[in-house]
C-alpha cells in the first residue's frame, strides 16, 4: 500500500483538463477581455490600442456625439416599445393558444418561424416590404386608398418604428413559446378552483396566473432586454443606421469607431456604456434571483 | 349493478350545447388567423417576389402571385450577383458558413458536453467558480470582447481566417451548451454513474461509453441551436473574417445593400431565400425539439 | 330523506374513451358520501362532472332539485376542495377566502363575517395575513376547506384532500372533517383510495371500477356483505381469504373438507345454488384457541409465516391448497412449523359464483 498521498493538484486530473476550455474562456476571454476594454477606454486609442491615459475624456466626447446621442435615444424609444409589445404580444398569443385550440401546432409553428432567421434575412425582408414603392404602401394605394403613406425606412422621424415592426416579428415568438411553457407548467386546479369561484377568465389571468408566473416573467425580461442591448445586424441590414443617421445604435457606432473611423477609444467607451447598461439590468436580477435563497444551484 | 333506470329525462341533458361560431371562438380563431397571417406574410412576399421577373415588380404589387415564374432570380443570387468588385453569387459565402458552421458546431459541442460532464460529475474545487462567471459572460455584450480577441486572433495567427471565426463560435457557444449538458447530465440518474465507476471506468470511458449514448436528444438539441446560431451570425463574421472568407449573412448583405448599379429586388429577394433555408429547414424539419432547445437555451441563458 | 345530489345516466367520455358509463347515484342531503376505488377508475372526473369542471356527454345533475347539467361551476353551490389544495399563491389567506366572495359583489360586512366563521371553525384565525408558502400542507389544506366553507354552500367536494400529508396528519386531519360534517351538516361527497379514510367518515361508501359504481352502500354492508370478489378484494387490510370449491347439499366442498353453510344467509335466491363457488373470509375472523371449540368448522393447519405488526400478528398457513392468513392478537405467541387449530363461522363468510364472481 503507498502511504504517499496523491498531490491536490493531480485529482481529478482529468475532470481539471476537461475544464480548460472553459476556465480559459472565462478568465481570458470573459473576464479579461472585459477589463481590457474598460481599462482602455480611458486611453486616447486610435488605429491602434496604445496606453496614453486621458482619464474621461472618451466619455466626455460620447456624451458630446450627436451620432451617440441619436443610438441612446434610439435604442430607448426601440427597447421600450419592443419590450411592451413583445410581452403584450407573446403573451396574449400564449393565452390564446393555450385555449385548447385545434391547429394548435400549426399556429406555433407560423408564429415562431422568423426566430429561426436570422436578423439579416429579417432585415432585408422588412426593408422590402416596408418600400415605399412596391411594398404595403403601393398595395394599399391599389387598392383605392391613394394618400396613404407608410413609408418609415424612409423619414427620419419614424424609422426606428419600422425596424420596430420587423423586431416584432422577429422576436415575438420566442416571448410566445416561454410564456406558453409558463402557462403549461401551471396547476392545473388553480384554474378550476377559481371558476368554482366563480372569477371570470380575464380576472383570473391577471391576479392569479401572471402573479403566479413571476419568474417566468423576470427571465423572459432578461433575455428580451439583453438581446435589444445587442441590436446590430438588423439595423445594418434593414437601414444601415439610415435615413441619414436617424437608426444608429450603441452597437453599430461601437463597430463603426472600432472598425471604420479608426477610433478605438470611442468604441472602448460607448461599449463600457453598453456593458454598464445590462449589468444595470442582469446584477439586480442575479440578486434577486439567486443571491437571496441558496436553495438552488 | 345499481341501475335505476327511471323515467326518462326531462330538460337539460347531455353536453351543454355549444355553437360553432360562439362569439368565443370567432374571436379566438380570428385574431389567431390574423396573426398568423401577419407572420406568415413576409414569407410569402419573398417566395413571390423571388420569382418574378423585374418588369412584373415594377408594375404588379408585391402580394400579388407571380403571372410568368421565373427561376433566373434564384440563379444569379447563387452565382452572379455581385458585392462590389466581385461578382460570385452567395455560393462563395455558402461554402464558407458550411465551412465555418460544420466544425464551430462540432468543436463547441465537444468541449461543451465534455465540460458540463466534468461540472456535473466531476465537480472539483473552483469548478463552480468558472462556471458562474461563464453564464455571466453570456451576458456581457459581445462590444465589450470584440477588440480583445482581435487582439488575441493576431497573436495567434487566426485573424481573418475561417479557423478564428471556429474559435470565436465555439468560445462564444460556451455558456449556454454548458449550461444545456450540464444540467442534463445532472439530471441522469446518479446510481449509473457510481456504477460505472465501480465498474472501474476512468472519467473518458464513462462518457464515452455511459454518458453519450443516453444523451442524444440533448446533443441533437445542442446542434440545433448551433447551426441556426453560427449560420444567423453576421457581427463575428464581418469582424473576424477577411472578404474572401466572408460567410453567407454578410454576403447577402454585401449583396443586397451593395450602392452600385440598379436594385434587382427579385435576386435580393431569393439571395434572402437562400440564405434562409438552412435554418428555416431545421426549424420545419425539427418542430418541437427546435421549440425545446430555444426554450432550455432561454430560460436559463 | 330529501335529494341533495341527483345524477341520472350520466355519460362522459374523452374523444373514444368512455370514461363514466351511464352512471346513476343519488346522494341524501347531509350525507357524506365516498367515493372509493382503485387509480384511474374516474372518481375525479365524476367529481369534476358533478362541479361542473367537465362537460358531460349525456345525462343529467341535479344538485338541490335542480337541474344544473348546463349551469357554471360557480351557480351550482358546491364549493370544492383540491388534492393539491390549488391555493392563490400570491395572495393572503384573507384574499384567498374572499376573493370569490368579492368577485360575486357580496358586501364587505358579510364577507367579513363568514371569513370570521370560517376560520373559527377551522381555527386558522392566527394565518390570515399570511401567504400560502408561508403554511404548512395541513395549515394549507385547512384554508383550502376554508375557501369551500365561505362560499357558504350546501354541498362540499373533496378530491383526495388529504393524500398530500403524512400519515399522523392525515388522520388528524380525517377526524376534522368528520368534527366539521358534523357541526355543518352538509353533503360531502369525498374521493379518495384510502380505505381508512372511507370507512371511517362515509355514511355511505360508493366502489368504483372502470367507470361504474360496483357496489352503493354503508361502511358495514361494503365490509360484511360485498356485491362481488372485486369489491371483497379491494375492501379490507390484509384482504380476504379466497377458497375455491363446490357448493352441495348445503355444504361447501374443498377436496376432504367439507363447511357447512347452515348460518349463510344467502342472497336473492335464498337457498343454496349447487355449482362452483369461491368461499372469502376476512383473516379477522377467523379463530384460534379455546374459541374455536364454539365454531361450526374447524381444521388443522401449519404455520408457514409469521408477520408481527405490533397491535396483531398475521398468520401464513394453508388451507386446502389456498394460501390462508390468519389474524391473531399481537401477543399471541405462535412459532413457524407450530400445528394451529383454526375455526371460522360460515355466516361471517361471503360466497361467490365462480363463474360470475358475484355474491351468492
Ligand atoms: N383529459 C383526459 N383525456 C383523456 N383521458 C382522460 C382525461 N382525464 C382523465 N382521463 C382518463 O380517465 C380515466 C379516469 O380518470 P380519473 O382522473 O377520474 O381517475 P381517478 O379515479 O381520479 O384516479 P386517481 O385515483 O389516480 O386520481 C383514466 O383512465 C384517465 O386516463
Ligand atoms: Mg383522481
Amino acid at each position: 500500500m503507498s502511504s504517499t498521498r496523491p498531490n491536490q493538484l493531480f485529482r481529478n486530473i482529468s475532470s481539471k483538463i476537461a475544464a480548460i476550455p472553459m476556465i480559459v474562456t472565462a478568465l481570458f476571454v470573459f473576464v479579461g477581455g472585459t477589463i481590457w476594454t474598460v481599462v482602455y477606454s480611458f486611453t486616447n486609442s486610435g488605429l491602434l490600442p496604445r496606453l496614453q491615459w486621458v482619464g474621461l475624456d472618451q466619455y466626455e466626447r460620447l456624451w458630446a456625439t450627436r451620432k451617440w446621442l441619436i443610438s441612446i435615444e434610439n435604442l430607448a424609444i426601440y427597447g421600450l416599445c419592443m419590450l411592451v409589445l413583445v410581452f403584450v404580444i407573446g403573451f396574449i398569443l400564449a393565452a390564446l393558444i393555450d385555449q385548447k385550440i385545434r391547429f394548435e401546432d400549426t399556429i406555433r409553428t407560423v408564429i415562431l418561424y422568423p426566430y429561426a432567421l436570422s436578423f439579416v434575412v429579417t432585415g432585408l425582408v422588412w426593408q422590402w416590404m416596408l418600400n415605399p414603392e412596391f411594398g404595403v404602401q403601393k398595395v394599399v394605394r391599389g387598392w383605392g386608398w391613394e394618400s396613404f403613406t407608410f413609408d418609415p425606412l424612409y423619414s427620419a422621424d419614424i424609422a426606428i418604428y419600422g425596424v420596430l415592426i420587423a423586431g416584432i416579428w422577429q422576436g415575438s415568438g420566442l416571448v410566445m413559446v416561454l410564456m406558453l411553457a409558463g402557462l403549461r407548467g401551471i396547476d392545473q386546479d388553480v384554474w378550476k378552483a377559481s371558476r368554482v369561484d366563480g372569477i371570470p377568465t380575464w380576472k383570473a389571468y391577471i391576479f392569479v396566473i401572471i402573479p403566479m408566473m413571476r419568474p417566468v416573467f423576470v427571465t423572459t425580461l432578461v433575455i428580451v432586454v439583453t438581446g435589444i442591448v445587442k441590436i446590430y445586424d438588423l439595423i445594418v441590414a434593414q437601414t444601415g443606421g439610415g435615413p441619414g443617421i436617424s437608426t444608429e445604435v450603441p452597437a453599430k457606432y461601437v463597430y463603426d469607431m472600432m472598425f471604420q473611423a479608426n477610433n478605438l477609444g470611442q468604441g472602448f467607451a460607448a461599449s463600457t456604456m453598453m456593458l454598464v447598461t445590462v449589468a444595470l439590468i442582469v446584477i439586480p436580477w442575479a440578486i434577486l434571483e439567486f443571491g437571496g435563497s441558496k436553495h438552488r444551484d | 349493478m345499481i341501475d335505476t333506470t327511471s323515467a326518462p329525462l326531462t330538460g337539460p341533458q347531455g353536453p351543454k350545447p355549444r355553437k360553432p361560431f360562439s362569439r368565443r371562438n370567432i374571436f379566438l380563431y380570428g385574431t389567431l388567423i390574423t396573426i398568423a397571417l401577419f407572420y406568415a406574410l413576409p414569407l410569402y412576399v419573398m417566395f413571390v417576389t423571388s420569382l418574378k421577373g423585374m418588369p412584373e415588380i415594377r408594375l404588379g404589387n408585391v402580394f400579388s402571385p407571380p403571372l410568368e415564374v421565373t427561376f433566373q432570380p434564384w440563379v444569379k443570387a447563387w452565382s452572379e450577383a455581385c458585392t462590389g468588385l466581385t461578382c460570385n453569387g452567395l455560393s462563395t459565402g455558402f461554402w464558407n458558413s458550411v465551412q465555418i458552421t460544420i466544425p464551430s458546431v462540432i468543436l463547441s459541442i465537444i468541449i461543451a458536453s465534455v465540460n458540463g460532464y466534468a461540472l456535473s460529475n466531476w465537480k472539483f474545487k473552483g469548478a463552480d467558480a468558472f462556471f458562474t462567471i461563464l453564464i455571466f459572460g453570456a451576458f456581457i455584450p459581445y462590444q465589450v470582447m470584440l477588440y480583445p480577441i482581435v487582439i488575441m486572433l493576431r497573436e495567434v495567427g487566426l485573424y481573418g481566417s475561417l479557423g478564428g471565426l471556429v474559435l470565436v463560435h465555439t468560445v462564444f457557444g460556451m455558456p449556454i451548451l454548458t449550461l444545456l449538458f450540464r444540467n442534463y447530465f445532472t439530471s441522469l440518474p446518479e446510481e449509473l454513474f457510481k456504477a460505472a465507476r465501480v465498474d472501474g471506468a476512468g472519467f473518458w470511458a464513462i462518457y464515452a461509453k455511459v454518458m453519450v449514448p443516453m444523451s442524444l436528444p440533448i446533443f441533437t438539441v445542442a446542434v440545433i441551436l448551433q447551426v441556426t446560431g453560427i449560420w444567423n451570425d453576421f457581427l463575428f463574421g464581418v469582424v473576424y473574417t477577411s472578404p474572401d472568407n466572408y460567410p453567407m449573412t454578410v454576403s447577402l448583405n454585401n449583396i443586397v445593400n451593395s450602392t452600385q448599379g440598379v436594385k434587382e429586388y427579385n435576386v435580393n429577394m431569393a439571395a434572402t431565400i437562400l440564405t434562409g433555408l438552412v435554418p428555416l429547414s431545421i426549424y420545419f424539419v425539427s418542430g418541437r425539439l427546435f421549440v425545446r432547445g430555444i426554450a432550455a437555451g432561454a430560460v436559463k441563458g | 330523506m330529501q335529494n341533495s345530489v341527483e345524477i341520472k345516466n350520466l355519460d362522459l367520455q374523452f374523444g373514444a374513451v368512455k370514461v363514466l358509463q351511464n352512471l346513476n347515484l343519488e346522494i341524501g342531503k347531509g350525507e357524506f358520501l365516498v367515493l372509493l376505488g382503485s387509480s384511474g377508475c374516474g372518481k375525479s372526473t365524476l367529481l369534476n362532472c358533478i362541479a361542473g369542471l367537465l362537460d358531460v356527454s349525456g345525462g343529467q345533475i341535479h344538485i338541490n332539485d335542480r337541474n344544473v347539467t348546463w349551469a357554471e361551476p360557480s351557480d351550482r353551490g358546491i364549493g370544492m376542495v383540491f388534492q393539491s389544495y390549488a391555493l392563490y399563491p400570491q395572495m393572503t389567506v384573507e384574499g384567498n377566502l374572499s376573493f370569490g366572495l368579492k368577485n360575486a359583489k357580496l358586501p364587505k360586512p358579510e364577507i367579513a363575517k363568514r371569513i370570521k366563521h370560517a376560520s373559527e371553525v377551522l381555527q386558522i384565525e392566527p394565518l390570515l395575513k399570511r401567504k400560502p408558502a408561508a403554511l404548512s400542507g395541513g395549515q394549507r389544506q385547512r384554508v383550502a376547506i376554508g375557501r369551500a366553507l365561505v362560499r357558504d354552500v350546501d354541498v362540499f367536494l373533496f378530491d383526495e384532500p388529504l393524500s398530500n400529508l403524512d400519515a399522523k396528519l392525515r388522520a388528524d386531519l380525517r377526524v376534522e372533517i368528520k368534527r366539521l360534517h358534523h357541526k355543518l351538516q352538509n353533503t360531502m361527497i369525498y374521493v379518495t383510495h384510502d380505505q381508512i379514510e372511507a370507512m371511517t367518515l362515509a355514511d355511505r361508501i360508493a366502489i368504483m371500477r372502470g367507470g361504474q359504481i360496483m357496489q352503493l352502500g354503508s361502511p358495514d354492508e361494503i365490509y360484511g356483505q360485498p356485491i362481488n370478489k372485486y369489491v371483497a378484494d379491494f375492501i379490507g387490510s390484509p384482504s380476504m381469504n379466497f377458497l375455491e370449491g363446490n357448493i352441495k347439499n348445503g355444504t361447501f366442498e374443498m377436496g376432504e373438507l367439507s363447511i357447512p353453510l347452515d348460518g349463510y344467509e344467502f342472497g336473492d335466491t335464498g337457498a343454496a345454488t349447487e355449482g362452483a363457488a369461491t368461499m372469502g373470509i376476512r383473516p379477522e375472523h377467523v379463530v384460534t384457541g379455546e374459541l374455536v371449540e364454539s365454531t361450526p368448522f374447524q381444521v388443522d393447519v401449519e404455520v408457514n409465516l409469521i408477520e408481527p405488526t405490533g397491535s396483531d400478528t398475521l398468520v401464513d398457513c394453508e388451507v386446502a391448497g389456498h394460501h390462508f392468513r390468519v389474524r391473531m392478537d399481537g401477543q399471541s405467541r405462535v412459532s413457524v412449523g407450530e400445528k394451529l387449530r383454526l375455526g371460522f363461522a360460515p355466516a361471517r363468510a361471503s360466497l361467490f359464483d365462480a363463474k360470475t364472481e358475484l355474491r351468492l
